[in-house]
Formats: structure tokens, sequence, C-alpha cells
């Protein structure tokens, strides 16, 4: 049974692993089951009934069509911040500053967005604007470390963090502040931008909680787009041989100072779309907490997709969902949305440590690959 | 053939077998050491040699067969109980901590503490006396990166006889060194011995195991082809052996005839990571149709001239001038596009991007340019037939161009790299180390390359650490020393001592220097 | 053959450093000489003339008995600006002067503290601050960023590479405080320590974790690393939500002060510096105890060894894999420590990601001090230092003309602080080699 399963399943994964690289697909659904067994042994533990929770956070995630648009809403802004990493790091860098390039777009985004001339502007260019606005804010904030990188050799996981907390506080200013007034709402009862051009709104697709807006399609492209950059163009190819190996893209002729800077900076850019999408689409006007653990998570999600711009846009769809489906987990069951984090942490853990998946559901694995590697090294020296 | 009377050995390795997947790397082996001898172990580069010390020194276990020591049957857990068995090892490719002291690599693992600390000054003053004792002179203080290969050489031998090992292995000692130091490698060898250690000393060089071997045997794809006795073998003999068939040492090729200037580097002067200035003042000229080989001692600024040559280095002064143009401030895909192609030094770290597969290693000079991209999108079909094609076309043996190059043996990735250089018009050929850790077959192979080219009209910078390899394809010969050219011969004329004294020392015997 | 034939001690490649001396150029000291430069011509001919020459003061003991330090705030900016262009001029000296200008770069970025401490006060409306107070929240406020440093570098050093320190607080904290708060918050203080015991025991089980994946599992290192931070924040959330809040007692005691012995009777200082909470003291010895053992025990030394070449340890009989858990786990229980701090002594409770970043700040201190127990040290202080002005200024109510200086600026200054040394002054820094790649012992 099992084998016949294993053979049918097999050709058809060979099949989309030539066409996208992806692990089998066995391992990450096995590595789902077995984080949902390690968080219902947690909830079991509290004196609930795990399968009473899980069938309130099922509901929770598409219990209907409204939950089911909220759940992939949730999800929109992640595939940016993912994207923001993966890309990154199939350049060889460790972008942990989604967060702070997520920041600058969206108030980029925001800031013109209420420019005057965007009220007369009709949504066919307003939107494109918006939306590029947030990506040049995002790829300014990319852009500092990736020069920074190449001309200093400052180490990126330190500048991207920094510069974090220092997008945090200048665009807690800028939208704090009342005097100077700059860009805060003065009527509003919470310190938030002014609401952006009606013209420069995505439009909602389903108004569900959160809404549902055409910011998806446009992040699904983008991430199509990427992976079309990544796999078939030059500038890809360069990309990942800086990442891969660097001495060697020298060798090749490869500019890697500018690779470098250019790949930072686009990561930003990304943050920076998705940061906009959710300024036009969702909230209409920008406000600091909106964006908090979005780029955190996002370092979760590229890594789960292994840095793979498609495999971005089912992580992203499972890891919003399970935010989404949360609440009414907690409303119904009485269990802490806590444990989606947990589930979520163990759904990363098992689909790195696919060794522990594979002997826990007899998957075969492809062990053989690397000692055989391991072998020919051996028998040259 | 078995030692039934006499002293029972030191060490009697019997009917090893050890096997990785997919290779046998040792097949039912047998070697015998006898105290205060010196045993040659002697076979090409993947031939099991290093794998067989590497059982002996416990840091692989055999699948098969015994090892005894002094007559006692071990096994190795580790590399801990071969040390204290009174084995050491000094590893082809040095085991050393560059940002470590000499003194601390030394008591690495076997520390001598003072209460729960570090006892340097206890360490110093041994290490001292060992140096004494055994002429091995290093600076204990000193920091090992900032060390030349010889004295890095030295402090791996300090590390053995610190924990006081009786029983050295010895893995291609003779690598990184000139005649000169080599010829004072053997003297503190046999003064070893005299001392009463004994050695396996492990080489594929033929002169090496003449003058310096009591015993002699022969590894070949992983059994022992067979022993010899060192007064009645000759290095022709041994070569057969080695290689189980024929080998003709003198490579093939017909006279140069040199034409235009094709590189020309005047005054250069380059940095290396630690800002020195390794590259100084060197000037020399490469002709059309000729190979220049420059021979010295690793670490003279070869690996930065290289670099520097191809624009993949900074140049603190000087030009560089290839075929006609202007190349100093140019980068390396310009110079690439003036018709320079460039083998280089380390295969790993420059030459190959281990992961992408063979197709995409083959096209990594070219990847931009038409048919393989158009515009800015890849055309990976036109790829893969260029990488087929040249696979046929140079006999890389691989199953297909779609694998990672990694898995391919070291002879052929370096063909691959061969291959997608000396496609096309290449009128400058900048070789380095081209035939570093290879088997006979492809090193002939890789030399017949070479020369083809030069025939058919490039100039060919060959640099290499074997003095063997300059001689015998170099039409004229240049020696480098300290960054500079201290001397330039006809590539007939050349002699190895001549060479060997003026890699050594600079100068040649009756003049202090000679100008290029 | 005579014995000891000695090798000629001088070989070919034994390049003789001065025989290759660099040529002079135009590199980073000289790039660094031009910043200070050009501050110190902006102090000389922008600052100092705009300046109040108001006297302003430093305090160093809190009132009613002002012991204070008299001073012209426009004075220092002319004397910080001169010593600013002197170094300028130093960096373009020939090369062997390199001493004297790295000399002059360092009592350059050291006089840094009091002309910022200047300019804000003469800036400000207050008249004085008392600088041993900033001392010592400076100091308070290092202690996570330290102790997060120290569990950084006993991991990298032993080439593993934890971007999870964060996690391991967070989680050590929470853990921490739900064994306070079931256990013991409303009997007596020796339940505090118990919990702080089990903080640092949860810290070590979180590293236990990071070290099974990375080491035994060998998945990615930075993966390992996102797992045990995604982990500790759920962890932690459900602890808070299921275990301390319905315990009843979400707010407890902290550690109480403590008073040094002899260093608090030290006048001026002591009463201030060398009187406060254990942990924060805790933090001294752990800094002080992880160089002692880093770079003057064998244990030590092999941890290095493993993680610049683990297979030259190797050969030298070395355990690389046991040398790699021991270091991680001990990082793991400094880690602890340090999310003790966060939930029983800077304050008794548990808030939700209340280490906010904090553990990848300590990651940054660790890379600014390269890798090294008393540059990380200095980093943390540098962090803690720059929080705390922040704070103090905030409260002074800084302003330029007519335009005050958001408080948000102030927070904001050590980020960038460091953000301008790590690209500026320090440059590349050098990671253990083996950091990060994965280690398979041979068969």
């Amino acid at each position: 049974m099992n084998d016949r399963l294993d053979k049918g399943l097999s050709g058809f994964i060979r099949k989309i692993r030539e066409a996208w690289d992806l692990q089998p697909l066995l391992v990450p659904l096995g590595a789902i089951l077995l984080s949902f067994i390690v968080g219902g042994v947690l909830i079991a533990m509290i004196g609930v009934n795990p399968f009473e929770a899980y069938w309130a956070l099922l509901r929770g995630m598409f219990g209907s069509w409204d939950r089911v648009a909220g759940s992939i809403a949730r999800s929109v802004p992640f595939m940016g911040s993912a994207l923001a990493l993966a890309f990154a790091f199939r350049a060889g860098l460790f972008n942990i500053g989604a967060e702070g390039q997520l920041l600058v777009g969206g108030i980029t985004a925001a800031w013109v967005g209420t420019l005057t001339f965007m009220y007369h502007t009709p949504s066919v260019i307003a939107i494109p604007i918006i939306l590029i606005a947030g990506a040049v804010g995002g790829y300014v904030w990319g852009w500092i470390p990736g020069v920074l990188r190449a001309r200093t050799g400052a180490h990126e996981v330190i500048t991207t963090i920094m510069l974090n907390s220092i997008a945090l506080f200048g665009v807690r200013w800028l939208v704090n502040s009342r005097d100077p007034q700059i860009l805060r709402d003065l009527t509003a009862s919470v310190p938030r931008t002014k609401a952006i051009s009606p013209t420069a709104v995505l439009p909602t697709i389903v108004d569900s909680q959160p809404n549902l807006h055409m910011g998806l399609f446009v992040m699904i492209a983008v991430c199509i787009v990427v992976a079309f950059v990544l796999r078939r163009t030059t500038f890809g190819f360069e990309t990942i041989t800086v990442g891969t190996n660097p001495n060697a893209a020298l060798y090749a002729g490869i500019n890697v100072n500018r690779i470098i800077i250019l790949a930072m900076a686009l990561s930003g850019a990304f943050a920076g779309i998705a940061a906009a999408s959710e300024v036009s689409g969702t909230n209409q006007f920008f406000q600091p907490g909106t964006f908090a653990f979005i780029g955190f998570d996002g370092i979760a999600i590229a890594l789960l997709a292994r840095a793979n711009p498609i495999a971005i846009i089912p992580a992203s769809l499972l890891w919003g969902s399970l935010l989404a489906g949360a609440p009414l987990m907690q409303l119904e069951a009485g269990v802490s949305i806590d444990v989606v984090r947990i589930i979520q942490s163990m759904v990363l853990l098992f689909v790195a440590a696919d060794a522990i998946v594979r002997y826990v559901f007899h998957i075969r694995g492809e062990a053989g690959h690397q000692m055989e590697s391991v072998a020919t090294e051996e028998a040259e020296s | 053939m078995t030692v039934v009377d006499g002293p029972v050995p030191v060490l009697d390795v019997r009917g090893v077998t050890k096997t990785f997947p997919g290779v046998i790397a040792n097949e039912d082996i047998d070697l015998t050491l006898n105290q205060g001898e010196i045993h040659c172990l002697l076979g090409e580069n993947g031939a099991g040699k290093s794998t067989l010390v590497n059982v002996i020194f416990g840091l692989y276990k055999p699948d098969k067969g015994t090892v005894k020591v002094r007559g006692e049957e071990v096994k190795f857990a580790g590399v801990g109980e071969a040390i204290e068995h009174g084995i050491g090892m000094v590893h082809q490719h040095f085991q050393l901590i560059p940002v470590f002291t000499v003194a601390e690599n030394v008591i690495l693992g076997d520390e001598l503490t003072n209460g729960p600390f570090l006892s340097m000054n206890e360490a110093r003053r041994r290490i001292r006396e060992l140096e004494e004792q055994y002429g091995l002179i290093v600076d204990p203080d000193a920091k090992v990166g900032d060390l030349s290969v010889g004295e890095q050489q030295r402090v791996e031998l300090v590390k053995a006889l610190f924990r006081e090992a009786d029983i050295l292995i010895l893995d291609e000692p003779t690598a990184v060194l000139t005649p000169g130091e080599v010829d004072d490698f053997f003297a503190v060898v046999r003064s070893l011995v005299d001392q009463g250690k004994s050695i396996i000393f492990i080489t594929h060089k033929l002169r090496e195991v003449l003058a310096v071997a009591d015993r002699i045997t022969v590894l070949r794809n992983g059994r022992i082809a067979g022993t010899a006795d060192p007064a009645t073998a000759t290095q022709q003999s041994l070569a057969n052996l080695m290689v189980g068939r024929d080998v003709v040492f003198q490579v093939d090729k017909g006279e140069a005839h040199p034409g235009e200037v094709a590189l020309r580097v005047e005054d250069l002067s380059v940095e290396d990571e630690r800002s020195v200035m390794t590259v100084n003042g060197f000037s020399a000229e490469v002709r059309a149709g000729e190979i220049f080989g420059i021979a010295g001692v690793e670490g003279n600024g070869q690996r930065e001239l290289v670099e520097a040559i191809t624009g993949m280095r900074r140049k603190a002064g000087g030009t560089v001038e290839i075929l006609g143009h202007n190349a100093t401030k140019l980068t390396p895909r310009k110079i690439a596009e003036l018709g320079t192609a460039h083998i280089p030094e380390d295969r790993n770290k420059h030459g190959l991007v281990g992961s992408y597969s063979v197709a995409d290693n083959m096209v990594l000079n070219k990847y931009s340019q038409a048919p393989f991209a158009r515009r800015w999108v890849r055309n990976t079909s036109a790829v893969h037939d260029e990488a087929e094609e040249l696979v046929e076309q140079f006999d890389i043996r691989t199953p297909s161009v779609d694998v990672p190059i990694d898995t391919l043996s070291g002879g052929n990735q370096q063909k691959v790299i061969v291959a997608r250089e000396l496609t096309g018009d290449v009128d400058l050929l900048i070789v380095a180390q081209p035939t570093r850790g290879l088997d006979v077959g492809s090193i002939e192979y890789i030399h017949q390359q070479i020369i083809d080219r030069r025939d058919r009209g490039a100039a060919v910078l060959l640099v290499s650490a074997e003095l063997d390899e300059i001689l015998s394809l170099s039409d004229r010969i240049g020696v480098l020393y300290r960054g500079r050219l201290v001397g330039v011969f006809d590539g007939a004329d050349a002699t190895r001592e001549e060479l060997g004294y003026l890699m050594a020392t600079g100068s040649t015997p009756d003049t202090e220097e000679v100008a290029s | 053959m005579t014995q000891g034939t000695p090798i000629p001690t001088r070989l070919v490649t034994d390049l003789g450093k001065d025989e290759l001396a660099p040529r002079r150029r135009f590199g980073r000291r000289q790039i660094v000489g031009i910043v200070f430069g050009s501050i110190g011509i902006g102090l000389l001919g922008g600052i100092a003339p705009a300046i109040t020459s108001e006297t302003r003061a430093f305090a160093f003991e809190p009132p009613p008995d002002p012991l204070s330090l008299q001073f012209n705030p426009k004075t220092i900016v002319i004397v910080i600006g001169i010593v600013y262009l002197i170094t300028a001029a130093l960096s373009f000296l020939p090369a062997k002067y390199d001493r004297w200008s790295l000399i002059g770069q360092i009592v350059a970025t050291a006089l840094g503290i009091p002309l910022i401490l200047a300019i804000s006060l003469a800036l400000s409306a207050a008249p004085e601050t008392n600088v041993i107070n900033l001392l010592d929240q400076s100091l308070i406020l290092a202690t996570p960023i330290a102790l997060g440093a120290m569990t950084g570098l006993w991991c990298e050093r032993s080439g593993i590479i934890n971007i999870g320190i964060e996690g391991m607080m967070l989680g050590a904290a929470g853990v921490g405080f739900m064994t306070y708060a079931i256990m013991g918050a409303a009997s007596s203080p020796g339940w505090l320590w118990i919990a702080i015991l089990v903080a640092i025991l949860a810290g070590g089980l979180l590293a236990t974790l990071h070290a099974v994946l990375s080491i035994r599992y060998q998945i990615n290192q930075i993966v390992s690393g996102v797992v045990i931070n995604l982990f500790a924040l759920g962890l932690t959330g459900f602890i808070r939500s299921e275990v301390i809040v319905p315990s009843g007692s979400s707010k407890g005691v902290p550690t109480a002060d403590i008073a040094l012995p002899i260093l608090s009777k030290i006048p001026i200082i002591g009463d201030t510096l060398f009187t406060g909470r254990p942990l924060h003291f805790l933090m001294y010895l752990v800094v002080f105890l992880t160089w002692l053992v880093m770079f003057r025990t064998a244990w030590g030394l092999r941890v290095r060894s493993c993680g610049e070449k683990p297979h030259a340890a190797e050969t030298l009989g070395i355990n690389v894999i046991k040398i790699r858990y021991q270091a991680v786990i001990l990082g793991g229980f400094i880690a602890g420590l340090a999310g003790a701090w966060f939930s029983m002594e800077a304050q008794a409770g548990f808030e939700d990601n209340m280490t906010n970043a904090a553990g990848f700040i300590a990651l940054a201190a660790m890379i600014f001090g390269k890798w090294t127990p008393w540059g990380a040290f200095a980093g943390a202080l540098l962090f803690g230092f720059a929080r705390a002005l922040g704070s103090r200024l905030q409260f002074l109510d800084v302003s330029i003309g007519d335009f005050g200086i958001p408080s948000e600026f102030f927070q904001m200054l050590p980020f960038l602080v460091t953000m301008i040394v790590v690209a500026g002054a320090l440059g590349r820094a050098v990671a253990p080699a083996a950091e990060g790649q994965p280690y398979t012992p041979s068969k």
C-alpha cells in the first residue's frame, strides 16, 4: 500500500522537482502532520481535547468563504517579507532587515499616497505609483546594507538589525510627531498617517476580515517574476553564482559587488511592495504596528520554502491561515493562540531536519547522494 | 612475501580493505615497517595511499584486515588511541590552525596544564628543546598563518614529536618544497631515523623514493602493485609499476615559433590579503606561439600575479598589456573578451561552482553571450548542447551533463575547466597549477592540450610549483622569487639544479642577481 | 649523518615584513582620519560658535550634596574639535607612525562620549546631569546584551552559528518566571533563586535542541536558530496565558539590591556602581570567566580549534562533536541567565516577547567585538550607554533653537552608532573559520 503510493507519487514528484526543484512533497506534509501532533500533545497537557481545538482552528482557517479569504489576506504580506530574505539568501546574503524594509516601504507608499496630485490621478496610474513608491522605499533601505557590505565589508546581519531599529524609531517619529506635524493624522486617536487617496487603493476582492484585495495577485506575480529571474536570466545566474561561490563568480567575470548591492536592494524592494500593498489594500493608511513580526515571520517562511520563490506562496498561505485561524481556536477551545506559533516552529524544524520526518514516516531518503560526493572527495585525496 | 625471522616489525598491516560507497579505496593491503627504516609508499594520486595511512592513524576504520603495532593487534576507536600508541602523522594538507600560535598548535589535544590553566611557558620550553634536538627551528610564538609552508611543515613534525611518536607517517611531505629544501628535509628524515624513529614516507615522486627509501611499496588503484628494492629499482621501472603501463617521461613537443608579444607586464606590484606586497616589480613578456613557464616556490607571489593579470585582483602598481590593449585596469570579463583564457590554480575555489551542473560549469565564462543567452534570458538548451559536445570532444567521464560537477573525479573536473577555457579563440592562455592532484593519464592529456594551443598560435603563461612540469612544457622559463623575476632561461638549456638554486636563493652561484 | 642536522633557519618564503612593507596608500585609516577631520571642522566651525557658553555641570552624587564638575561646553567642544583635527593629521603621516595614528583614533573615539554629553547638555534646558548615574544605568542595561554576546561567543567559537540567542533568552525568561509564579511567588525569596536556576537550565535545554539539530542532524544552523526563536516565542506566550496568568501571580518581587563588600564603600562611585542587583554583578563574572576559560584553559583551546578547523582538531584526537555540544550548551546556560535577568531582575513578571530583540543586539555586539569576550563586552556597553543616554536625554528635553529633538532620535542613536562603527572603523571582522559548516567525523 505504502509502496504503491510511493511509486505513484514519485513520478509526479519527479516532474515537479524537475520543474521547480521542489523537495518531495511528502516531507513537508509529514512535517506538518508531525508538528500538529506535537502541538496536540501540548494542548492535551492543559486539559483540552486536541481534536476539538484543531477543529476550531481548521474552521477558523477555512470554515467559510470569508474565513478562507481572510486567511489568504493574512498571507499576502508574508510573501513579500519572505521573498526579501529568500532572494538575498540566493545571493549568499542574510537579509534579516525585512522588518525595516517593510516599514520604510510602507511609509513611503503612505506618504506618496497622500500627496495632493494623487487625488487627481486615475487608479490605473495611482496604484502602480503607490506600489513603486513602496518598492523604492524598501529598495533604499536594502541598498544601504548592500553598499556597506560590498564597500566596507560590514556584516549585513549587524547592519540590517540596526536598520530595523532605526527604521522603527524613524517612522515612529514621522507618524507620532504632532509638533512639527509631519505625517500624522491629527484627527486620529492613535498615531497613524492620513488616509491615502481613494484612487490609490487596491480594489478589494472579498470583504473578509482582513479584507482580501488585489495585492494578492501583485505578490504572486512578484514571486513568479523572481522565480523566472533566478531560473532563466543571466542576472539570476550571476546572483546564484555569487551566492554559491563568490570566488568562482569573480573568476567568471561577474561584478560581485554589484550583485551584492543589487540583491540586497531588490530584496528590500520586495518587502517594500508588500508593505505598499498592505497600506494601499488593507488599511488605506500607515501605522507602524501593522508590520510587527511580518519581517520576523518572513525569515521562517523563506527558510520553510528553502528560498524558492514559488514555494514561498504555499508556505505563506500556510503561515497566514494558521495565524488567521488561531483566534477561533482560542475563543472556542480556550487554547492560547501561541500554540500556532509552536506548530509553525515545528513545521520549520521538521522540514529542515527531514531525517526525522523520513524516519517517522519511512520515506526513502536521498542520503546516498551525499555519501557519494563524500566518497569522490576521499578517493581523490 | 612474508618476513619470517628478524625482530617484530613496529607496524604490521595485514589484509586491510576499506571501501567508500562506490569506491574501493584499499583492497587487501599488507605493509610492514621495521624499526629504524624508511618505507616508501609510492602511488599516483587516487591510488589509495592516503586512505591506507588514515586507516593506520585511526581516522578511518578498515572494513577488513588487522593492524599490529609492535606485535600487538590494535583497533583504534579514534586518532587519540593511535597517538597513544606512538603513531604520528604529517598530513599532506597541513592540519594546522592558522590563527593559533605554533605553541598552541603543538600542544592542542595534549595540553600542558598547571592546575586548570594552560602552561604556555612550559610548552615553549619543551618545544624549543625538541626543535633543537631535531633541527626544526620555528618561533613557538609565531602565528602559524604567518609562516611559510616550509616552516609549517616543521610545526607539523614538532607536533608529532611532541606526542613522542616513534612511528611517523609523512604524507607527500615534499610537495611544497624546493629541490634544495627537499635535500634539507631528507637530512631531517635521516636524523629522525638515526634517533630511532621509523617512517612511512608517502610520495608520487620517483626521484625522491630512490633517494630516501629503505624499502618501497607501490600502490595502484587501491591494491599493492608490487614492492621494490631501491638499490635495484630505476625510475622507469617504478613508474611502470605505479601506472601499470609504459610511461613516457618526455612530453612530445615540437619547436616553438614565437610571434608577436601577446602579454607584456611591466613593473607590476600586487598586494595579498594581508596587505603584503607579494608581487613586487614583476616584468615579463610572453609571445604568441610560446610557452613561458614560471618556476618558483609556492608563496612567492604566483597566486597574486596570476590574479592580477587576469583582473581578479587590484594592482598596486605597474602595467599589464594584453594583445596590444592596456589591460591594467580592466575587469576579468573585459580581459577574457580580449581573447584570454585562464585555467585557475584552485579549481574548487575559482574554477567551478561545485553544486552547479556540468553544463552550467561548462559555460561559466560565457553564459551571457549568444547563443547561451538571448539578451538577458538564458538559453538552457544551447548550454546543454554545448556541454554535450565538449564532454564528447574532451572525453570527460560523466553520467550526464546535468549532474552536479562535484560528483566528478578531480581529473574530470579539471578537464571540464580545460574544455571550457580552450573552446573558441584563445590568443593568450594563462595556466596555473594545471595538473595538481591529477593522475598520470589526465596529466598527459592536459599537457598535450596546452602544447596544441601553443602550436595553434596562442601565447601561454604557465605557472606551476612542479619543476618537472615547467621543465617539460616550457619554451622559456622564468624564476619567480619574492614577487620578482630573477632569471629567464631557455627551456632547452635549463637544468633542475640551476633553477632550484635560483628558486631557493634568488641568485645564481656566480652572479648576485640576474635581471630579466 | 650527524645528529640533528640543522635546516637553514631562513628559507625562501620567510618573507621579511620590512623588506616587503606595503607602500603608503589611501586606506581605511585615512578614511577614518578624514571622518574625524570633518567632524572636527564641523565642531570648530559650526557647533562651537553656536553653542551656549553658560556653565554646565556633570554631577557625581545625587542631590542634596552635589559633587559636580563644572565646565563650559564651548571649551569642551573646541578642545575635542582640535583633538579630532590632530587625529586626522596623524592618519596621513608615513606608515611607520601608524601606531600614533591608531592611538589618536582610539582617543578620538573615546572622546565621543563626553562630546555627546557636553553638546546634549549644552542644548538642553537642564544645567546638569548625573554622570555616575548614567554610567550605572548603562552597565545595567548592558547586562543581558553582554550575557547574550557571551552565549554567541561560546557557540560561534566552537563553530556553531547561533541566531537563536533571542529565543534562548526569551524561553528562559518565561520558563523561569513560570516556575516562580506557580511554585513560590507568595512564599520565601529563596524560590526566586530556584526559579533563576530553572531559567538557566531552560536556556541550556533550548541550546541542547539547537545543538542536536545543528550537530546531530546537521540542519542549516541559521534555520535551527530561527526554529529556536519561533518556538520560544510560541512556548512562552503559551506559558503566560495558560500557566502564569491563571496562577494569579503575574507580578512578583525581583532580586534585591546587594552591596559588594569594600567596593561599595568607595566614595562617590561606590554607592551607585557597586550596589545593585546580583545578576548584574554575575554578568561581570561570566564575561571574565568566558575570557579566562576560552583563552587560558585546555578546554578553551580545544573549543577554539573546533571553530577554526575541526578536521585538524580531529587529527589530534579531539572529539569535535563532544566539544561543540559542551560549548553550545554552556552558551545556553548563559543565555538562560540573561533570560532570568529580564523576568526576575529587571522586573519580576513576564510579558510576551519581553526580550525585544536583545538577543539580536547581543549578536551584533559579539560581531562588533570581533568574536572576543572583551570586545563583545565593549559592544554591549556601547549599546547600554546609548540606551541609557537616550532615555536620559529624552528626559532632559534637548532642543536646537525651537526644534525639540524628538526622543526617537535618541533611541535611534545606539543603532546608528553601531552601524557607523561597524562600517567605518571596524571593517571586515573575521569570524571563526569553520563557523556554520556541519562537521562529519571521518569513518
